[in-house]
């Protein structure tokens, strides 16, 4: 009986029961997906015939001797069976974690990310070092895309058929057809290199420096991240939108006289947004977790860059803790969407 | 779109997915739904335009190697041959304007090296392609499997798979794509180098896309194992595994087709962000997002290396998607 929940304490009671399922639903998930990514730094190389020392070179960096190799097996406690590596990992998160780094100890406080042995200090201050410009990247994107990915497809979809709603189509999927690295380095060369408008690949600047210039670096890597989201949005949006509109409640509303514009923004909108708003989630907690492309192509020293310059450094521990961290955001901003859908949404909790 | 048929045909009955496609209430007579499908598709001239393509560059990737053709060699230079002799030693660039494009080298030269780079856009080709057709071929397999089962079973084997699916769907999978590789030993399962490499690939693209077919498959499933033709199988004393590959899958063939020409598209941009990042194809292969990433350097000077294997990417992944988009149209009877 959808939607006829009394506003009452019934209701409040079933949100509240669907929140906590939830949540350890996500707890879970997370358990699963710190396993998932334990398997493949350290199951995945051993089952495909990886020793001990060969992973160990991978930890301490390219220029190390077989003696150092030796030692950071040791340390790393390679040798051990799988299973107590994992706990040990798993601790690590929670509580934290002492590396010895030959005489001196390291300490790797919780939540450990584990520890880079390249420029020995833990990953996690560096994932938060680089937080910022990856945040600043993802939701000024994410605006950028939302409006205009979501109207330019509502438009799209009551003009449809016209040469406006043939024109956005194709170039909607143009843009989906795309790579982002593409579109970055051709409105970096024409917007920055040769017009000078912009400023180019790598002046990023943090906002608490400069407003002004962490504004003006950012408007080219926001305009080309959310073209590919906005012509993605778009294609959703219009058919969500001619979906709805063939609905018979579309009908039932017209028949009874409500005016165009309610019925479209109250009606059908409303329906077609909440798919919309699932899949929006997704793809920011995604990109919450590094946008490593855009990143690399523009040069900001977000999270995504560092997973790239730690992978050509060699730098494995550094991959683990993104990896681990973007699958933490993922989980996290499901959590947030289905709760958020719980509330809008009175189906949802009942099923 | 709107694809009106040619009506002939008097009375409403035979075909209830054909006549859907009636117009004002008149049917059609004996054209199965691949007819109907063929007849909408050769209406849809973007299809149409994008097939072409796909074949086009399908039969150039085939024959680019010298066994079967040597189309690479077309203007007499292959992949990785340098032409230091073409290139201004000052600037890196290629010393004839516009990139260095001329009869011999019609897609111009590669900055620093001077490699052709019409014999290395085919090259790349060969590999996009191979991996993306490859990696398709493995998400479809797995994808159809576990959607089948999932949807024919229902119960708690439904709720295990979809669960998968969700949990699949919700990695990062870039960044896992790159762990691997990156956390890969330089040996393994008798491979190395860029055969390695492509395997791993193509595993982990396939590996990690097939909840997208799986999650179509399985929806089809549901409402297909309620069909008449499937009672009466197995009241005809059928089993499980004969329903399921003799009756339900055959069923399935169009919208796995539809959704494997879709994740094409999607499997090459990954080739190709992964090629980009420096964890895919190794030089010295060609690889089109390898170029792009040694184009981040070059922009500036030599803006057609920039251009040429962008516009490669952008051509193959677009006329994949066109065809696609096609045939999810004239296969879909609900489509308008």
């Amino acid at each position: 009986m959808p939607g006829s929940d009394p506003p009452g304490h019934p209701g409040r009671t079933i949100v509240v029961a669907f929140i906590v399922r939830r949540v350890i639903a996500a707890v879970l998930m997370l358990a699963v997906v710190s396993a998932a990514t334990f398997a493949i730094f350290f199951l995945i190389p051993r089952a495909l015939g990886q020793t001990p020392e060969g992973m160990a070179s991978r930890y301490v960096g390219r220029d190390a001797t077989p003696e150092a190799i030796q030692g950071a097996v040791k340390r790393m406690h390679l040798d051990d069976p799988i299973l107590v590596q994992y706990g040990r990992f798993a601790q690590g998160i929670v509580a934290g974690q002492d590396y010895s780094l030959g005489p001196k100890k390291a300490e790797c406080p919780a939540p450990c990310f584990g520890f880079s042995f390249n420029n020995n200090q833990p990953v996690w201050p560096t994932l938060l070092d680089r937080l910022p410009a990856t945040l600043s990247l993802a939701f000024g994107a994410a605006i950028v895309w939302l409006i205009s990915g979501v109207g330019i497809g509502v438009i799209s979809a009551l003009r449809r058929g016209t040469l406006l709603d043939r024109t956005a189509m194709t170039v909607a999927l143009a843009g989906v057809s795309l790579p982002i690295y593409f579109t970055g380095l051709v409105s970096l060369s024409v917007f920055a290199y040769t017009l000078g408008i912009f400023p180019g690949g790598g002046s990023y600047t943090p906002i608490t420096q400069n407003p002004v210039m962490w504004f003006q670096a950012l408007i080219l890597p926001w305009i080309t991240l959310a073209f590919l989201y906005a012509a993605l949005y778009a294609r959703l949006t219009r058919a969500g939108m001619l979906e709805t509109m063939s609905e018979d409640y579309i009908r039932t509303a017209r028949a009874k006289g409500l005016k165009e514009s309610t019925v479209v923004v109250k009606h059908a909108l409303r329906a077609t947004l909440t798919p919309i708003l699932t899949i929006f989630g997704l793809d920011l907690g995604l990109l919450l977790g590094g946008a490593v492309l855009t990143e690399s192509t523009f040069s900001i020293q977000g999270i995504g860059k560092l997973v790239i310059d730690a992978i050509r450094g060699n730098d494995l521990p550094v991959v683990l803790g993104v990896t681990l961290f973007a699958a933490f955001f993922i989980v996290l901003a499901n959590l947030i969407v289905d709760i958020l859908y719980a509330v809008v949404d009175p189906r949802v909790r009942l099923s | 779109m709107t694809a009106p048929l040619d009506v002939s045909g008097q009375a409403m009955e035979a075909q209830p997915e054909a006549v859907l496609e009636g117009v004002g209430g008149k049917a059609i007579e004996g054209r199965s739904l691949g007819q109907i499908a063929w007849i909408r598709l050769k209406r849809d001239k973007a299809a149409i335009i994008g097939a072409f393509v796909v074949v086009f560059l399908t039969l150039i990737a085939i024959f680019a190697e010298r066994p079967f053709g040597g189309l690479i060699a077309l203007f007499g230079d292959l992949p990785n041959v340098p032409h230091n002799n073409l290139i201004d030693p000052m600037t890196s660039a290629p010393k004839a304007g516009w990139g260095g494009i001329s009869l011999e080298h019609p897609f111009g030269l590669e900055p620093v090296n001077g490699r052709d780079l019409f014999a290395r856009v085919l090259s790349g080709a060969q590999i996009s392609l191979l991996v993306a057709f490859l990696a398709t071929l493995v998400s479809v397999v797995i994808g159809a499997l576990l959607g089948v089962v999932a949807g024919f079973f229902g119960g708690w084997v439904d709720t295990l798979i979809s669960r998968l699916m969700d949990v699949f769907l919700a990695f990062p999978l870039l960044l896992f794509a790159i762990a691997i590789v990156g956390a890969l030993p330089d040996q393994a399962l008798g491979l190395q180098g860029n055969g390695l490499r492509i395997s791993v690939i193509v595993f982990i693209i396939g590996f990690f896309s097939w909840p997208y077919i799986a999650r179509i498959v399985r929806g089809q499933t549901l409402s297909l194992r309620e069909r008449e033709f499937v009672d009466a199988a197995r009241s005809l004393g059928a089993g499980n595994g004969y329903i399921i590959f003799r009756e339900v899958l055959p069923n399935l063939v169009a919208p796995i087709l539809v959704y494997a020409t879709l994740l094409i598209p999607t499997n090459i941009l990954f080739e190709a962000s992964l090629s980009f990042l420096g964890v895919g194809v190794n030089e010295p292969q060609a690889s089109w997002g390898g170029m792009l990433t040694r184009a981040v350097d070059y922009y500036q000077i030599a803006p057609h290396f920039m251009i040429v294997p962008g516009l490669a990417i952008f051509i193959t992944v677009m006329a994949f998607n066109l065809l696609g988009d096609g045939l999810r149209d004239a296969l879909d009877p609900r489509a308008r």
